[in-house]
This record gives structure tokens, C-alpha cells and sequence, in this order.
């Protein structure tokens, strides 16, 4: 079995994938799964937006009452979660996958069913966790979730007590379960980002020529392995303390409180990073692309990566400097904590660098690159001031803190990823975003933003806490809280421009082409949308900026990689020629580096097995939320039958011939 | 323009460019999934070393483990993990029949492993240690239980590697990254018994 | 419940019952704030917070600066159509941006360090006053141990006396903080932390609970209390000698009612059915008491985590239906239990309690 010819027999040639519901379901392109990511992330961020949209109008005026205490916490709780483990991070997953492949010369991921299965564990997370709101009560105790409270009902020395008092809720089993299948999702992502980044690059495409949003998914994918596992075994614990009546965070039970706390932030911290990470990539191509000059520092920005991923997971304690750790802890802590700011500050100045003596194009996308860059930087310093122990005091769990987090995932990440959506949205669609619309977004979005989030820094060293769900007519909150809720609905509006020119780009865009910005990565010398082989020829990658590096010195085409041929050649070439072995999850792009002569590409078959044993995973979900044994049992079954289909089943995949004026 | 810079950085490629094969990214991938499996280990040993002083009302490691069983435990997995070795180097021959005469002495062995883990826990269980009695009970099940599902998954994977074998009747060369993947989980499970029986239970017993 | 109207703190600016309060809501603000402190320890914290701020606004003039530079010197003119000179990077400019900011974090650093260990340094001494602080869902006890006092959500301090507090949870994680005097620390069950604070002017100062912990989080205020030594003297004797005799015949008739409906949980010193220790049910499962002690009712300003002022009509609502007032709190609804007359007499009692 698996021998090359049984392969190469019996596969005609396929065209381009089909459309409809079911060709979704099984997609295996890592286009199509990043689109999906790129959707399911969007809808997510309208009802987490939604939530939060809620939340400003309850703040708006002292002692206001839109929605109960009860409701309120779970919308908290449920923005903080969507935003950042359904929209943000899934955003960000979206363009890696979609990218990624594209920028280092690969035709799809390591593992491309692998990555649907991602995609899937994904979906059902989000979906188990909101569906809390339909089944009893969403999650209420903040999206970090702290113990004892989130183990509710317990046995506290012979006596049954609620710690979560109010209505009987489940909300946070849905967390504990929904959280634990997302993560799963996220886990293989990353462990299929490493992979292919590592083995997949193109002929020419050496570490130090990778571009800079390939090194931040390295990183990121880095982080994601050794961050996620911390929060899946505390997820393990909650959920044996909820269900089968454990007390690892049960002081009576010889629990303790503080070990959530720990599991869960030497999970958070990095988790932080995971959330901005790619967008400090997306501003690394944004950047130079439009003001025409190569990124200023390559290596030293490549090292602030590393450098930031590192310390990431030596600073998770500063989020825990009230809950009496002692003044060593909380200064080692600080110090550590502080330290970030370096290789951060560094990546600042590199970027403002690069945009010095450059040709500057004040696009949608620059536009959200240079507001990332003013409103990062008010996070960063935030950030600073709250790594002092002492400052902390006073900012800690105050809206000082809410207005930092914000800064740094709005300011920060979503302005990147706007910055990314403007920048490659011709790729991806092939079509062109409206920029006049495009900048109307962006001011609104921008001054909405600050004018919602910078009196929030006020409000905090005011004494207002977060996590409120109202605050009384005679503390001073007033003029700033109803300045935020105004500030929202500019937000809204930006939005909704945004939404306007999606809609008008995809039904009436101009056709963007294969190069609009003038790029500088092998993603632009490809047709826009990108063919389902990306490659019809393995690009020959000769420099940093591989496509720049073709305009200047070549023919502004990549030159394709001929195996064995020391000098490139202007023109096409290579023949089919069976390298691989071995299958299982088979790469595509086995076979015939060139364009291929006789059979075409090699690319994976669509399957729906990986949506099998999401669906299968996910009634093992609800079997053991619910507390029904034998629909546990069943799910689980369902899952391991999935798996072991997965790495037994042969896929012989089928072969593309690329188009003629492929690439 | 991009000259020749102090990095190197414009030209062509020099050497040959290997291009991955998908049994190399599988077995990239698998050491990915066990460097992260690590860090799950190692959250729960660090729950159990914050927790494993509250014994409470129920019985303590002291007076619970008995180190013989344990240690014969550790024997069956040690000899499992050389039976694996054997079965591996058969797998790379492609000697079909050496793979199956080492892969199911492992899959025995790995199944005793876990028959002796269920008559431990049934034994504690009988003496009062229960999840809910204390976080000495929660925290040292929690661990060794959550390794001994990974012997059992391991113990489903050779089982399967059998069946697909078998219904073949030949190993190929092309199915050796299989058995280095199992062999690679199997050795990682090993070492991290070797980690437990050291932090569970000689530490519990002497310490 | 969605359309209840939150009246408490609207009353309780109204209302006014107490001349403190009536102070604050008079020039329309309570100064829950950091920006004012009346300690040192928050003087501390203040001047922690603005010298990073001004070092990160000297940075963020800095950063502005260039990219605004950037922005207008390097913008694409009409017609340009140059190709800049790919720079790949400056050694000493790179060193320079890491070194820099480098030297500006050791000067917040050093410092901090230093104020690390101030702020957390025990506070002893014959004129340290030692209070126990135990978060509840939703209130908080306070105990005097050297004095023998236990009360709830208002504190007492001498002014110029530094306070060592002991803090405690008794269920869920809760977060002590009064801005105007010091920073948070969190109650951590089974993990006690210490911290201190003192006013070193008189006032009432408000806090509330900052760490997240449940349905009524953001009802779980209190008030410090800084006063003159012999105020503080005074209010001390009021608590060490109480008067529970009903005054009137409404009185008397809700002291029975008390006994009967509100002692199971709730502690008068000195009253007539009270013991030593605490009953089984006065005592929650963690040890601590169940309810507030409401030895010497009168001297407080507020009611229900400082969210009702202490008046007869707000005591009587507080007992009609305290969990529309702060839902999920212990305790129980006595509408339908007790009539509106019967509640009216056991407040009458609980605000005769001298």
C-alpha cells in the first residue's frame, strides 16, 4: 500500500473545488477553512460587540437598570470570552491559515485535515459555550473565571452551599466544557502552524527570510502549545469539582483557591500574547508594503519575538499582585513584567523606522496600522504603570485595567487585524475594498474607540471597579461613564460602515488583481483569489521580500524552482516527480514541483471526517454537561472511531493542472 | 535596493532543497503533541505537589502504597517499552512477523499496566480514598488516573497498528513513520510513569 | 426584576439621614478616589502612579513625535514616483531604542522595590490598632480583637493611628478597597493577607468590593470612618456597653419578633437571648458568622453593604424584600412572612439599639 503508482492511477484531473453547504463541510484547502475562521470570527465579534453594546447602555447613567445584575454578569463574562477566545484569536487563526502557506511558497498546510478538525473544534466550543445562554444561564463569574465561585453548589464542611448565589445556573460547566473543545481546536492549529512553517517553506526560504507574519505564527503556534495545556488541566480540575464533586478549589476539601488562579495565568499571560502576536505580523507586512522599504531590523525584530514569547511565561503573576503573594514574588514579577516593555519598545521604534525615508501610501489598512501603533502604545505604557505592585494596588480590577486590556486587544489587536482585512481582502475575495468607505471606518472606529475607552482611566483611579453592574448617582462617575456609552455608538457607526463596505466590495468591487499595493511576499505573486494549488510553480525564493526582490532584480515574476538546477531560469519548468513516501495525512503538492506535466498537482481529497468527529466530540460534550453517562459514552466511542479513521483512511488525493497564466 | 547585506541575506538557495515528505510532518507533529502533552503533565504534577499534603479525614500515601505492586507495575511498563523497541526495529526490516511477535507482548504488557492500576485503585477506593474525600484522593487520582488513559489510548493504538497490519499481512516501508510515532508516545508515556512513580510514590512513601 | 428601580443610593442621597453622609451629598461627591489621599500609604501609591505616568508621557511625546514625523516628511507627494533605499537596519539605533528604555524602567523599578517592601512591611506596636477584615457575600465584618467589637461595613479608625488589617473571606474571593486610603488586597479563602493603611485626616471614606463575587458584586460597599481619638473612644465604649432594652411598646413587640425570626442568624451583644459563643446557626460553615452583628444599630450611617442609609423606612424595606434590594444575598424575603406592621416594629427595635 501507499506505494507511488497506486497513487498516480485512477485520479483524473479535477478543476477547482465546488460550491455549496456540503463542499464547506468538507473542505481540506486551507483557503476555505481560513475564510470559514474569517466569517465564524466576525459573527462571533457581533454578538460579543452586542454584549458589550448592552453593557454601555446599563453604565450610561448612575443606578441604571437595562438588564439585571443577573444578565449583566453573563455579559460580561460572555464579551470577555467571545472576544477573546471566538473572535480575536480565531481572527487572527483565519488569516495564518490563509496566509501562511501562501507567504513561505507551500500549497496548503502539514495537515489539512487536521486543520478542518481545528476549525470544527472550534465552531463547537463557541457554539457549547454561548448555548448556555438557551440552557440554563451563560457563564457568569468573568471570563478568568475565579475559584471558589465558579465551583458553585458545594459541600463546605457537611453544609451544601452555594458560592455563586443567585439563580441556579450551569453557565459555567458550559465554559469548563465549551472552552476545553475550542482549545483542542486551537492546540492541533498550532502544532499544524509549526509543521508547516518548519518543513514546508519553499526552496529559498530560510529563517531569516521568512516574513515577519510567518515568525510571529511560529511564536504564536509556540506559545499555544505550552500555554494551552495549563488552562485545559485547570479546565479538568473545574470540571471534576463541578461534576463529580472534587475539591481541588474547595478550602474544605484541602483545595486551594489560589491554584486556579495560577494554572490559569501561567495559561493568560501568554494567552495575551497569543491574542497580539499575529497582529504585530500583520503590521510588519502592513508597514512596509506601503511606505515601500523593507522592514527596519529584521533580525532585531525577530528577536524581540522570541524575546516577548519568552518572558511571556515568566510574568504570569502580575496579575495576581493583590492576592498577597509578598513583596519578593510581586517584584521579581514586576521586574520581569516591566522587562516586556524593551523588545516591545523595540518593535515600535523599528516600525516607525521603517516608515521614515519611506514613500508613504495613507491607505485604510496604513490608517489602521498607524492608529495601532498610537493606541498600542498607550496600552503598552498602561501596561507599565500596572506592573508597578504598589500602582497596582490602586489599578488592579478597576476600570484603569478595563481601559488597558482594551487598548492593547482593540487598539492593539483589532486595529492590526482591521489593518489586515484593508490589506488583504483583494487577495482573499479578489476584490477590492472601497477606500473612501474604508477611511470613514477607520475615523469612526478610531475616534469612537478612544473617546469609548481613554475615560475609562479615569473612571478607574476614580474608584470605579470593574465588573459593576451599576454604580451609585453620588460617586463622581457620572460625566465619564455617559462620555463612554457616547463614544460606543461612533464605534457602531465606524462598524457598520465597515459591514456597508464588505457588502458593496463583494457584490460590486473593482477586481483587485494579482498585485494591488505594490506587495512585497510571494502571496502577491500569485492570482487574487488565490487557485486551489496556490502554486502552479514552486517559487524560487531569493531574497527577504521575495516578490520586491524579483522587481528589482528580475523580471518582477518568481523564478520557479527547477530540483537540481543551481541557477534559476527565466522560464517554467520541472517535471512530475514522486518524492514523497508515506501517507496517511498526506501534505498536498507530493509530487511535481513545477507545473506539472501529465498529471497536474497533487492535492487532498475534501472529507467530511473531521466535521464526524467534531459532531462526536461534541455530544460527548453535552453528555457530560448534562450528566447523562451513557451519551458521554457514545460521543466518546463516536470520537476514538473518528480518529483512528482519520489515520487509517488512505486519501489518493486527486491532481490539479494549474491554469496557463497561473502565477 | 536590497544589496548583499551582512546577513547574506539576496541569492539563491545553496545545497539541495528537501522538500518534507508528510511522514516527516507526521512525526514533527507528533513530537509537537508530546512537548505539549508535557505541559499538561506537568500542570497536574504541580496540582498534585500543592495538594497531595491534604489528606484530611481519609487514609495518607503512607499507610495506602504498596510499593511492591507499583513496582511491578513499573517493571510490566519498563519491559513493555523494550518489547516496543524490538517491535519498532522489526517495522523498520519491514519484518512482518517480527512486528507482530514484539507489538502484541507490548499491547499485553500495556494492558497488565492498566489491570494493575484498576485493582490499585479499586484497593484504595476500598480503603477510603475516594475523589471527594480529600485532595490527597482528588489530586494523586486525577494524575495517575489521567496517565493510565494514556497507556489505555496507547494500548488502542498498537491494537489498531496490529489490525492494519494484519489485514495486510506485510509492513512497508512507507508505514515506518506508524511505528515510530506509537513507539515515540509509547516511550513518552513511559517516561512520565517514571516521573509519577517517582514523585507519587516514592516521594510519598519516604518522604 | 428587569424593571426594578434601584433606589437605595438615590435615597440615600435624598434622604440623608446621617450628617456625613448629608455632607457628601450636599457638594455632590463621595471621593472614592485615589487622586485624593488621606494616608500616607495611598500618598505612596499616588505618587508611584504619576511618576510612571510621567516618564510614560515623556516616552509617548517621544514616540508620537517621530511617527508624526514620519507621517508628514515621508507622505507620497503627487507625481513621486522614487523607490525609497531599502534600509535594512542600524545597529546603533537599534542598541539605542533597547538601552534607553531600559535605563528608564530601573528608574521606575528601584523605586518600586523600595515601596514593595514598605507597604508590606507588619505594622506593630501599642498604637497600632489591629482589625480583622472578613468579606462575606455581600458584606463585610469587621473585628476590633483587642477591643472585643465585631460590626459590619462600616469601620471605625482613630485619626493618625496606623491600621493592621487581617484579611479573610469567608466564602468566595472578594477584594478590600478604599481608594482614598490604600490600595486593594484580595480575601482569599483559606489564605489569610495583611496589609495596613491609616487616615491622617478625619472623614468618611468610602470603598467597595473590587474583585468579582457574584450576583451583588457591585452592592458590596463599605465606609471607613476616621475620627478624633475621643470620637473614636466614644463609639468604641458604645459597642463595649450596649443598650438592647426596647425603648417603646412597638420595640418591644419586634425584640420578640427578633428573637424569633432574626436571631437564628444575627448577633446582638448583650441581648437577652444571646450566647457566648455564637449558636450553631449564627455560625457559617467556614466559622465565621453568618449574618451582621448588629450590636449598637444606631451608630451606623448605613444599612446592606452601605447601600441604604439607616433609616426606619429603609430597615423596613431591607426586611420586606432585601432580595429585590440585592439579589442572591442571604438574607430571606419576611414579605408575606411578617406584616408591614411587624416589620415596622423590629426595625423600631433594631434602631432603639444603643
Amino acid at each position: 500500500m501507499a506505494a507511488v503508482t497506486e497513487r498516480l492511477v485512477g485520479t483524473a484531473p479535477r478543476t477547482r473545488s465546488e460550491s455549496g453547504v456540503w463542499s464547506w463541510i468538507t473542505t481540506v484547502d486551507h483557503k476555505r477553512i481560513g475564510i470559514l475562521y474569517l466569517v465564524t470570527s466576525l459573527c462571533f465579534f457581533f454578538i460579543g460587540g452586542l454584549e458589550a453594546f448592552l453593557m454601555r447602555l446599563q453604565l450610561a447613567t448612575p443606578d441604571a437598570h437595562v438588564v439585571s445584575e443577573v444578565v449583566f454578569n453573563e455579559l460580561f463574562t460572555m464579551h470577555g470570552l467571545t472576544m477573546i477566545f471566538l473572535a480575536i484569536m480565531p481572527m487572527s487563526i483565519g488569516f495564518i491559515n490563509y496566509m501562511v502557506p501562501l507567504q513561505i511558497g507551500a500549497r496548503d498546510v502539514a495537515f489539512p485535515r487536521l486543520n478542518a478538525l481545528s476549525y470544527w473544534l472550534f465552531l463547537a466550543g463557541g457554539l457549547v459555550l454561548n448555548s448556555g445562554w438557551l440552557l440554563g444561564g451563560a457563564a457568569n463569574a468573568g471570563w478568568y473565571n475565579y475559584a471558589p465561585i465558579n465551583i458553585g453548589q458545594h459541600v463546605i464542611n457537611g453544609v451544601s452551599t452555594n458560592l455563586n448565589p443567585g439563580p441556579d445556573s450551569m453557565g459555567i460547566t458550559f465554559y469548563a466544557i465549551g472552552l476545553q473543545l475550542a482549545g483542542i481546536g486551537t492546540l492541533m492549529s498550532g502544532v499544524n502552524f509549526i509543521v508547516t512553517i518548519v518543513n514546508m517553506r519553499a526552496p529559498g526560504m530560510t529563517p531569516m527570510r521568512l516574513p515577519l507574519f510567518v515568525w510571529t505564527t511560529l511564536i504564536t503556534s509556540v506559545l499555544i502549545i505550552f500555554a494551552f495545556p495549563a488552562f485545559t488541566a485547570d479546565l479538568f480540575l473545574l470540571t471534576l469539582d463541578r461534576l463529580f464533586g472534587t475539591g481541588f478549589f474547595n478550602v474544605a476539601q484541602g483545595g486551594d483557591v489560589l491554584l486556579w488562579q495560577q494554572l490559569f495565568w501561567i495559561f493568560g499571560h501568554p494567552e495575551v500574547y497569543i491574542l497580539i502576536m499575529p497582529a504585530f505580523g500583520i503590521i510588519s507586512e502592513v508597514i512596509p508594503t506601503y511606505s515601500r522599504k523593507t522592514i527596519f531590523g529584521y533580525s532585531s525584530m525577530v528577536f524581540a519575538i522570541v524575546a516577548i514569547a519568552f518572558l511571556a511565561f515568566m510574568v504570569w503573576s502580575h496579575h495576581m499582585f493583590t492576592v498577597g503573594m509578598g513583596p519578593l514574588v510581586n517584584s521579581v514579577f514586576a521586574a520581569t513584567s516591566m522587562v516586556i516593555a524593551v523588545p516591545t519598545g523595540v518593535k515600535i521604534f523599528n516600525w516607525i523606522a521603517t516608515m521614515i525615508g519611506g514613500r508613504i501610501r495613507m491607505t485604510t489598512s496604513m490608517l489602521f496600522a498607524v492608529g495601532f501603533l498610537v493606541c498600542f502604545v498607550i496600552g503598552g505604557m498602561s501596561g507599565v504603570m500596572l506592573a508597578v505592585p504598589p500602582a497596582d494596588y490602586q489599578f488592579n480590577d478597576s476600570y484603569f485595567l478595563v481601559a488597558h486590556i482594551h487598548y492593547v486587544l482593540i487598539g492593539g489587536a483589532l486595529f492590526a487585524l482591521f489593518a489586515g482585512i484593508y490589506y488583504w481582502f483583494p487577495k482573499i475575495s479578489g476584490r477590492m475594498l472601497d477606500e473612501h468607505l474604508g477611511k470613514w471606518s477607520f475615523w469612526l472606529i478610531f475616534i469612537g474607540f478612544n473617546v469609548t475607552f481613554f475615560p475609562m482611566h479615569f473612571l478607574g483611579v476614580e474608584g470605579m471597579p470593574r465588573r459593576v453592574a451599576s454604580y451609585p448617582a453620588n460617586l463622581d462617575l457620572r460625566l465619564w461613564n455617559a462620555v463612554a456609552t457616547f463614544g460606543v455608538f461612533i464605534l457602531t457607526a465606524g462598524l457598520i460602515v465597515f459591514l456597508a463596505n464588505l457588502r458593496k466590495s463583494l457584490r460590486s468591487g473593482q477586481a483587485a488583481g494579482a498585485d494591488p499595493w505594490d506587495g512585497r511576499g510571494l502571496e502577491w505573486s500569485i492570482p487574487s483569489p488565490a487557485p486551489e494549488y496556490n502554486f502552479a510553480a514552486v517559487p524560487l525564493v531569493r531574497g527577504r521580500d521575495p516578490l520586491w526582490v524579483e522587481k528589482t532584480y528580475g523580471d518582477g515574476h518568481m523564478i520557479p524552482y527547477v530540483p537540481g538546477g543551481a541557477a534559476p531560469e527565466a522560464e517554467a519548468g520541472g517535471h512530475g516527480h514522486a518524492a514523497a513516501e508515506g501517507h496517511g495525512e498526506g501534505g498536498p503538492g507530493g509530487e511535481g514541483h513545477g507545473a506539472g506535466h501529465g498529471h497536474g498537482i497533487h492535492m487532498p481529497n475534501p472529507t467530511p471526517l473531521p466535521f464526524y468527529l467534531a459532531i462526536a466530540l461534541t455530544v460527548a460534550a453535552y453528555g457530560t454537561i448534562f450528566k447523562v453517562p451513557e451519551i458521554m459514552v457514545l460521543g466518546l466511542l463516536g470520537t476514538f472511531f473518528f480518529v483512528f479513521r482519520l489515520i487509517y483512511d488512505h486519501d489518493p488525493g486527486h491532481h490539479v493542472l494549474p491554469e496557463e497564466d497561473a502565477g | 535596493m536590497i544589496e548583499p547585506s551582512h546577513s547574506g541575506e539576496f541569492g539563491a538557495p545553496r545545497g539541495t532543497y528537501h522538500e518534507a515528505t508528510p511522514a516527516e510532518n507526521n512525526k514533527l507533529g507528533i513530537w509537537l503533541w508530546l512537548a505539549s502533552d508535557c505541559a499538561l503533565f506537568a500542570s497536574l504534577i504541580a496540582t498534585y505537589l500543592s495538594l497531595h499534603g491534604q489528606t484530611l479525614a481519609g487514609p495518607g500515601p503512607k499507610q495506602l502504597f504498596d510499593l511492591r505492586i507499583t513496582v511491578t507495575a513499573t517493571f510490566v511498563l519498563l519491559c513493555s517499552s523494550m518489547t516496543m523497541g524490538m517491535g519498532l526495529e522489526a517495522a523498520q526490516r519491514c519484518d512482518y512477523r517480527g512486528v507482530l511477535r514484539w507489538l502484541i507482548p507490548t499491547a499485553v504488557l500495556g494492558l497488565a499496566f492498566v489491570g494493575m492500576q484498576v485493582f490499585e485503585f479499586t484497593h484504595y477506593v476500598l480503603q477510603g480514598l475516594t475523589l471527594q474525600v480529600s485532595d490527597f484522593g482528588a489530586s494523586f487520582f486525577t494524575l495517575v488516573g489521567f496517565h493510565g488513559l494514556h497507556v489505555s489510548f496507547g494500548v488502542a493504538w498498537i491494537t489498531s497498528l496490529l489490525i492494519y497490519v494484519f489485514r495486510k499481512k506485510r509492513v512497508d516501508q512507507a508505514d515506518a513513520w506508524r511505528f515510530e510515532a506509537v513507539s515515540l508516545y509509547w516511550y513518552f508515556v513511559d517516561v512520565v510513569w517514571v516521573v509519577i512513580f517517582t514523585v507519587v510514590y516514592l516521594m510519598g512513601k519516604v518522604g | 426584576m428587569a424593571l426594578r428601580p434601584r433606589l437605595p443610593w438615590r435615597r440615600l442621597g435624598l434622604g440623608a439621614a446621617t450628617a456625613g453622609l448629608a455632607a457628601l451629598a450636599a457638594c455632590g461627591r463621595v471621593p472614592q478616589t485615589a487622586l485624593h489621599p488621606a494616608g500616607p500609604v495611598a500618598a505612596l501609591e499616588l505618587h508611584l502612579m504619576a511618576e510612571s505616568l510621567w516618564i510614560m508621557v515623556g516616552v509617548f511625546i517621544v514616540v508620537l513625535g517621530l511617527l508624526g514625523y514620519a507621517l508628514v516628511r515621508f507622505r507620497e507627494r503627487p507625481g513621486d514616483t522614487h523607490v525609497p533605499k531599502q534600509v535594512e537596519g542600524n545597529l546603533r539605533l537599534e542598541l539605542l531604542w533597547t538601552v534607553v528604555p531600559f535605563i528608564l524602567l530601573i528608574i521606575i523599578a528601584i523605586p518600586t522595590f523600595r515601596d514593595n517592601f514598605a507597604l508590606a512591611a507588619d505594622q506593630t506596636g501599642s498604637n497600632v490598632l489591629d482589625v480583622t477584615v472578613v468579606g462575606h457575600q455581600w458584606w463585610w465584618e469587621f473585628d476590633y480583637p483587642s477591643l472585643g467589637i465585631v460590626t459590619a461595613d462600616e469601620m471605625h479608625i482613630p485619626v493618625g493611628t496606623r491600621v493592621e488589617l487581617t484579611l479573610e473571606s469567608a466564602d468566595v474571593l472578594h477584594s478590600f478597597w478604599v481608594p482614598a486610603l490604600a490600595g486593594k488586597e484580595d480575601t482569599v479563602p483559606g489564605h489569610p493577607n495583611t496589609m495596613w493603611f491609616e487616615a491622617t485626616q478625619p472623614g468618611t471614606f468610602p470603598g467597595q468590593c473590587a474583585e468579582f463575587c457574584g450576583t451583588s458584586h457591585s452592592d458590596m460597599r463599605l465606609l471607613v470612618i476616621a475620627q478624633s481619638q475621643a470620637q473614636f473612644q466614644q463609639w468604641v465604649q458604645g459597642f463595649q456597653q450596649p443598650d438592647s432594652t426596647p425603648q417603646t411598646p412597638q420595640a418591644q413587640q419586634g425584640a420578640q419578633l427578633f428573637q424569633t425570626y432574626c436571631a437564628t442568624c444575627h448577633v446582638i451583644d448583650g441581648a437577652a437571648w444571646q450566647t457566648t459563643p455564637l449558636t450553631k446557626s449564627q455560625t457559617g460553615p467556614t466559622g465565621f458568622p453568618i449574618a451582621p452583628n448588629l450590636t449598637d444599630l444606631s451608630a451606623h450611617q448605613t444599612l446592606a453593604a452601605a447601600t441604604l442609609a439607616n433609616t426606619t423606612s429603609d430597615l423596613t424595606e431591607w426586611i420586606d424584600n432585601a432580595q429585590a434590594l440585592m439579589p442572591g444575598v442571604i438574607m430571606p424575603t419576611f414579605q408575606g412572612v411578617l406584616t408591614q406592621a411587624q416589620e415596622q416594629d423590629v426595625a423600631d427595635y433594631l434602631e432603639g439599639l444603643t
